[in-house]
């Protein structure tokens, strides 16, 4: 599946902006970009085992409630960063 | 490794990302550098004394989690922390969750390698490896008392663990300042403490008695008679001689119409008697500006019995300046350096132990905290 990473994390990926890794869920994918990318995934998901407060995950154009989310071969995943301040 | 040749510097954290502001020999012309990890909010920038070429900065951004960056280099290239500051995970998911890295704090030199990391919410963490991996001070953290030390959400950017003070007698002696939750001291390396709040005051309706409801702003040890702490206070400027156990509102010295509230207060590297505040505006809704649009800072030379405003070079009105708990700091030079950083972006310098001031640098983000380095050319 391909994933896409924003900006913000992209310092991890070497700039890259879009991967491809196969993962049963989305928790399970981003462990797999930690292990890909030593220091990605506590910077997503806090020690609790959350989704930061201010990042999203899609998959196909759609939110996810869980990070339980299935995923299947074939899918677009993108790591959203919220739209807030001023 | 040869150590290159250096010249006085500031650390800057802003909330959006650090600036390195290069002095020469004299301090007398500064300038800034471009900004390091621009956006990210650091919160804290510290140099190593035991070794000035490592420099950590605490920090975050808006959407990703807190971490801790690290250089050997004296800031020319940055590592991050392989562990940052987390808290333990609770069987149900429901326990604490670090916001950010809030306090930076060296060891002690007899412990190279050594730093203590405090943390929103109130944290404490410790680093054997130069900051590269982090772990829980569990006798703060799990603390079955920590409940009744630890005040709630209530402090706007939430409620902190600061002023990790390590005794440089002892390493295992410990002070820290929660805000809110009051004072803590430790003397055996952080697996016991006890509440250092007598004499200290409290917002009017609560209970001085009451851990939680007090708010030391920022607590400094002297460096050459540790015996003596200094703390400016949501409510006053206190000081300590231990082994009293007790605080004297020194503040109280203070011209009325200025008072005693603030956020940092500095000290003299070589004086125990001489430290320096920064007085803001503690009336009604707590605005947190210099009191009557005119800063100043206010020196004591005798231990809190007098004190004397410091104004000279800085503007003479309308000017509304807000100064955070670690943004303002001294130097070891001869005569002393002084330096502030305002919330709108600006850094003061004095040269003269707050004789006279000149601003440094302005147009900056918002300044978290300004700490005194040394640095290459």
């Amino acid at each position: 599946m391909r994933v896409h990473v924003p900006s913000a994390l992209r310092s991890y990926t070497g700039g890259k902006a879009d991967l491809e890794a196969e993962a049963a869920t989305v928790r399970g994918l981003l462990g797999e970009l930690d292990r890909r990318y030593p220091g990605f995934g506590f910077r997503v998901i806090d020690e609790q085992g959350a989704l930061r407060p201010h990042l999203r995950v899609s998959v196909n154009l759609e939110l996810v409630a869980s990070l339980d989310a299935p995923l299947q071969k074939g899918d677009e995943v993108a790591l959203i960063m919220a739209f807030s301040g001023g | 490794m040869k150590t290159p040749k250096t010249s006085p510097a500031l650390l800057i954290a802003t909330r959006k990302g650090a600036f390195f502001l290069r002095g020469d020999a004299a301090r007398r012309t500064w300038k800034v550098s471009a900004p390091v990890f621009l956006g990210h909010m650091v919160h804290h920038a510290v140099q190593d004394p035991r070794d000035p070429r490592v420099l950590l900065i605490a920090a975050r951004t808006g959407h990703l989690g807190p971490t801790v960056f690290r250089s050997r280099d004296f800031g020319k290239t940055w590592a991050e922390a392989r562990k940052p500051p987390a808290f333990h995970k609770a069987a149900d998911g429901k326990g604490r969750v670090v916001d950010h890295v809030f306090w930076l704090t060296p060891g002690n030199p007899s412990e190279p390698g050594v730093w203590l990391a405090g943390t929103s919410p109130h944290g404490l963490f410790r680093s054997e490896d130069g900051g590269a991996t982090w772990e829980g001070v569990d006798g703060f953290n799990e603390n079955p008392k920590r409940d009744a030390w630890c005040g709630g959400d209530g402090t706007p950017d939430g409620p902190k663990l600061h002023s990790v003070i390590i005794d440089p007698r002892d390493p295992r002696h410990l002070y820290v300042g929660l805000s809110s939750g009051g004072v803590l001291e430790s003397t055996d390396g952080g697996r016991g403490w006890s509440p250092l709040i007598k004499g200290l005051d409290v917002v009017q309706g609560f209970d001085a008695k009451d851990q939680r409801v007090h708010d030391p702003h920022c607590i400094r040890i002297h460096p050459l008679n540790p015996d003596r702490l200094y703390q400016q206070n949501h409510c006053g400027i206190y000081r300590i001689d231990r082994p009293s156990d007790t605080w004297t509102r020194v503040g109280r010295a203070m011209p009325q119409e200025i008072g005693d509230i603030g956020f940092p207060m500095t000290l003299h590297p070589r004086d125990p008697d001489t430290a320096w505040v920064f007085p803001m505006d503690g009336t009604e809704v707590w605005p947190r500006t210099s009191p009557g649009g005119k800063p100043a800072v206010y020196v004591t030379k005798d231990a809190g019995k007098t004190w004397r405003r410091q104004d000279r070079g800085l503007p003479r009105k309308d000017a509304w300046l807000t100064v955070k708990r670690q943004a303002m700091t001294a130097d070891a030079g001869k005569p002393v350096g002084l330096y502030f950083g305002a919330t709108q972006g600006e850094v003061w310098g004095s040269r003269d132990e707050g004789a006279s001031w000149t601003c440094l640098a302005r147009h900056l983000p918002h300044v978290y905290a300004v700490e005194a380095a040394s640095l290459p050319r």
